[in-house]
């Protein structure tokens, strides 16, 4: 067994990165990411790549778009707001299927919201996040070792499929460190080969390379073969992990740090005699909806634990549709998952009570969930002297 | 073995190194370590505190929300962090810093003068240090060597003088609980 | 025995041009090509064509493009050069993308000396959306979001890329041509040489902007628009060198 080393996951997940032949990085600050792009700037040039300073979230992900239409292993990392910056470049990669990694280390959001770690950009994950049709890897570690181990993962998937792969990590996952190994040997990009497709100088006479995200009266064919695609990753790569579901009366299903903290809940339940599995998406995108569907036929009641505000939980009720109650544990914008609120939880869910649940039928009638502080509902800052 | 721990204490307490070197230290005595800094709005105050889980099997949540084991090295840190602790849980009380002592009945108690022992060899500044070797006194959980061969990793710029003085501080914290 | 005077440079591909009658972007891709040729560059080169009335360009030259977002040309252009730095990297931009939605990112090309050659392309308007108000509209001109003309009270000057680029240290070569005239053309077809030539020698950054021709969105005929160019533009945007700087 490899000798496992002490890493912070941020750095981690640097490392990881230029062992899977990245040679391309630009970033700009934000916390909590800030490491990666300063392992970067450490590190690649004696890897033989390139880091650039972006001026923007907007220059750093159009100069991975222009990194990886030479076919380079290019890639991006920010958290959250300055991801919602980078889907005007992300959305041009999907349409001009180019591979390419984006790391989002979740805070807490809406808008500018804290530094706090948070699993709130789900939807904008899962669902493409930039304009039109489309889809990105989304791949969900929930350890050091997985951050420094995706990035491979991560690109070896977008360039047999070609289209962006991101990898959805949070700031906790970011900031810790933990024992972790690297599963694989250092690749040189050199030995990779060369895509088709990709520009470069071409002295060789071959045919005029283009890479572009106009496509005109092309586009409806260009969306349709893209769909395809879709369908066949939708159908082969569902990846995730199980444990303990096989006799489980109530399965926890979260990704990302939220798992760890179902860890905690399934061993303490299985110390009691409370028969709880966890199910670990870890493709995000595609979900892994064959298996959880076919574990929901079995299991009384499934308990959804994120650390957003009913997102994770939708694609869920669509995998086990009507096979068994689904219910939610939300820890939003900025709370940290517990093991004995989850418990807690499932405790609650198996005899009918609403502590620490969220039901989407509940929805209306409000709800219970952890948040780090109280909420003030109620209808504020209405406009004074208004004329009506 | 399954030991979560919460070190707290001022910034510049050394808690946050204290904690990265019990988690190389686990490494070194092949466990499964994590590190979590005091991360976010928990930051505020001037307070710093880390979580740290060491196991002979998988670690759960880096989180350690019902810490085993916490060390408390300043006075604010008290109250904050004694309600956390598990039921039979281990507090290591700086008492050269820490007047208060725990309300609670359920918890066993070690109060080491940290700040004087660290004096006594010439520096305030490796109280953390003997801290950790009450720790490692108290419950076994990383070897005193392992701590010794973490320093090298952790503290790379670090003098020789100056390794050979934190060791003399983590045994005297180890030698400092009877 | 008849002898080629003049021909359509190899650079160039066969696809027949988009461009309207009297539009400028025709002669400057032809001056571009006919430039790689000379230097004998052509064949690593590689374009970033913008979004615009360019945004075929990548399919008018016959050196590998890429076709990117509004404004982000020069981010391109320097996550390419990065990766390819044996290639000669141009990117072909407009006003509004350059001046305006891309301001950020042709600054700060600049002011990384990022060895890349921009062609700015400047006709005070934006073509392709219709003939809205540009950076570069001149005071007093009619488009379609300034219908009273541009007032400098509501819409603030004119902006000159040049002048601006030239107070920045990383810059390098920086200068102003225009295609009214055969004289004209063939001057920019000097500075264009020279912006390439730069980064052939990793001098460094090096924009050329050319006065361009907007008959369509000036409603104007050629030779009204040529007028336009010499009696409107040019006293807002005179022709010349703004900056040569060698190497380091």
């Amino acid at each position: 067994m490899t000798q496992k080393t002490l890493r912070k996951g941020n750095e981690a997940l640097a490392e990881g990165a230029i062992r899977a032949g990245v040679r391309f990085f630009a970033g700009y600050p934000i916390t909590p990411q800030n490491e990666v792009p300063e392992y970067m700037s450490a590190h690649i040039a004696d890897a033989g790549g390139a880091f650039v300073q972006a001026e923007s979230e907007l220059a750093a992900i159009n100069m991975v778009y222009g990194a990886a239409a030479t076919g380079t292993r290019a890639m991006t990392s920010s958290s959250s707001p300055g991801i919602s910056l980078k889907q005007e470049g992300i959305t041009y990669c999907a349409s001009a299927d180019l591979p390419c990694l984006i790391v989002n280390v979740m805070r807490g959001g809406p808008g500018l919201g804290s530094i706090a770690g948070a699993q709130g950009d789900y939807f904008q994950a899962t669902r493409g996040g930039g304009n039109g049709d489309y889809h990105i890897f989304v791949l969900a570690p929930n350890s050091v070792e997985e951050l420094g181990n995706f990035p491979k993962l991560a690109f070896d998937l977008a360039e047999k499929y070609r289209m962006p792969a991101m990898i959805l990590a949070d700031g906790i996952l970011g900031q810790m460190m933990e024992s972790m190994s690297f599963n694989f040997d250092p690749v040189d990009p050199n030995k990779l080969g060369k895509f088709d497709w990709a520009v470069d100088i071409h002295k060789n006479g071959r045919a005029k390379n283009n890479v572009f995200s106009y496509k005109g009266d092309n586009l409806i064919a260009d969306v349709v073969e893209r769909a395809k695609r879709y369908g066949l990753i939708e159908q082969t790569e569902q990846r995730f992990e199980e444990r303990n579901c096989e006799d489980a009366d109530v399965i926890l299903v979260a990704y990302g740090l939220s798992s760890r903290a179902c860890l905690e809940a399934v061993n303490h339940a299985r110390e009691q005699g409370l028969k709880v599995g966890l199910f670990r998406p870890i493709t995000l995108w595609p979900f892994p909806q064959k298996r959880l569907a076919e574990l929901a036929k079995t299991a009384k009641a499934i308990l959804v634990v994120e650390q957003s505000l009913g997102q994770l939980v939708q694609d869920v009720k669509l995998a086990v549709g009507d096979k068994c109650p689904v219910g939610l544990n939300a820890y939003p914008a900025g709370g940290q998952p517990d093991g004995a609120q989850i418990l807690a939880a499932v405790k609650s869910l198996l005899t009918g009570q609403k502590e620490g649940l969220f039901t989407l039928q509940d929805h209306a009638a409000g709800f219970t969930y952890h948040c780090t502080r109280d909420l003030k509902l109620g209808v504020q800052g209405d406009r004074k002297g208004e004329t009506k | 073995m399954y030991q979560g721990i919460r070190i707290a204490g001022f910034g510049g307490q050394g808690v946050i190194s204290a904690g990265i070197l019990l988690a190389q230290a686990g490494v070194e005595n092949k466990l499964n370590a994590s590190w979590l800094p005091s991360y976010g709005p928990e930051m505020r105050g001037g307070t710093a505190n880390c979580s740290v889980v060491v196991s002979d099997g998988e670690v759960y949540t880096p989180i350690v929300s019902r810490p085993d084991t916490v060390i408390v090295m300043n006075e604010p840190s008290l109250p904050k962090f004694e309600p956390m602790l598990k039921k039979g849980g281990l507090l290591i009380l700086n008492s050269s810093l820490v007047n208060s002592r725990p309300a609670r009945t359920d918890i066993k108690t070690v109060c080491v003068p940290c700040n004087q022992i660290a004096e006594k060899l010439g520096m305030d500044r490796i109280a953390n240090l003997v801290a950790l070797g009450a720790f490692i006194k108290c419950t076994g959980a990383v070897s005193l060597a392992a701590v010794a061969d973490a320093m090298k990793k952790v503290y790379k710029r670090a003098k020789p003088e100056m390794l050979e003085l934190n060791q003399k501080a983590l045994q005297a914290g180890f030698d400092a609980v009877k | 025995m008849s002898t080629i005077l003049a021909k359509k440079p190899n650079a160039l591909t066969d696809v027949p041009m988009h461009y309207c009658p009297g539009c400028g972007h025709g002669i400057v891709h032809r001056l571009i090509a006919e430039t790689l040729e000379e230097l004998g560059v052509a064949d690593r080169a590689i374009g970033v064509a913008p979004v615009g009335c360019a945004v075929f360009a990548d399919s008018y030259f016959a050196c590998d493009c890429v076709q990117g977002a509004h404004g982000r040309g020069p981010a391109i252009a320097t996550g390419i050069k990065r990766s390819k730095p044996q290639a000669i990297v141009f990117s072909y931009q407009g006003d509004g993308d350059l001046a305006s939605i891309g301001m950020a990112e042709i600054v700060h090309a600049a002011v990384r000396n990022e060895n890349i050659t921009v062609i700015f392309i400047n006709n005070a308007i934006y073509g392709m959306t219709g003939g809205q108000m540009a950076p570069t509209t001149l005071v007093g001109q009619v488009a379609t979001t300034a219908p009273k003309g541009r007032d400098p009270k509501l819409q603030g000057w004119p902006i000159n890329m040049c002048e601006m680029l030239a107070q920045i240290t990383g810059s390098k070569f920086l200068a102003r041509g225009a295609v009214d005239t055969p004289q004209n053309v063939l001057k920019t077809k000097q500075y264009l040489k020279k912006a390439f030539e730069n980064q052939v020698n990793n001098v460094g950054f090096s924009m050329v902007e050319v006065i361009s021709q907007c008959p369509t969105n000036w409603h104007a005929d050629v030779q009204q628009a040529l007028e336009f160019v010499r009696t409107k533009m040019m006293p807002q945007y005179p022709l010349g060198v703004f900056k040569d700087k060698g190497a380091e």
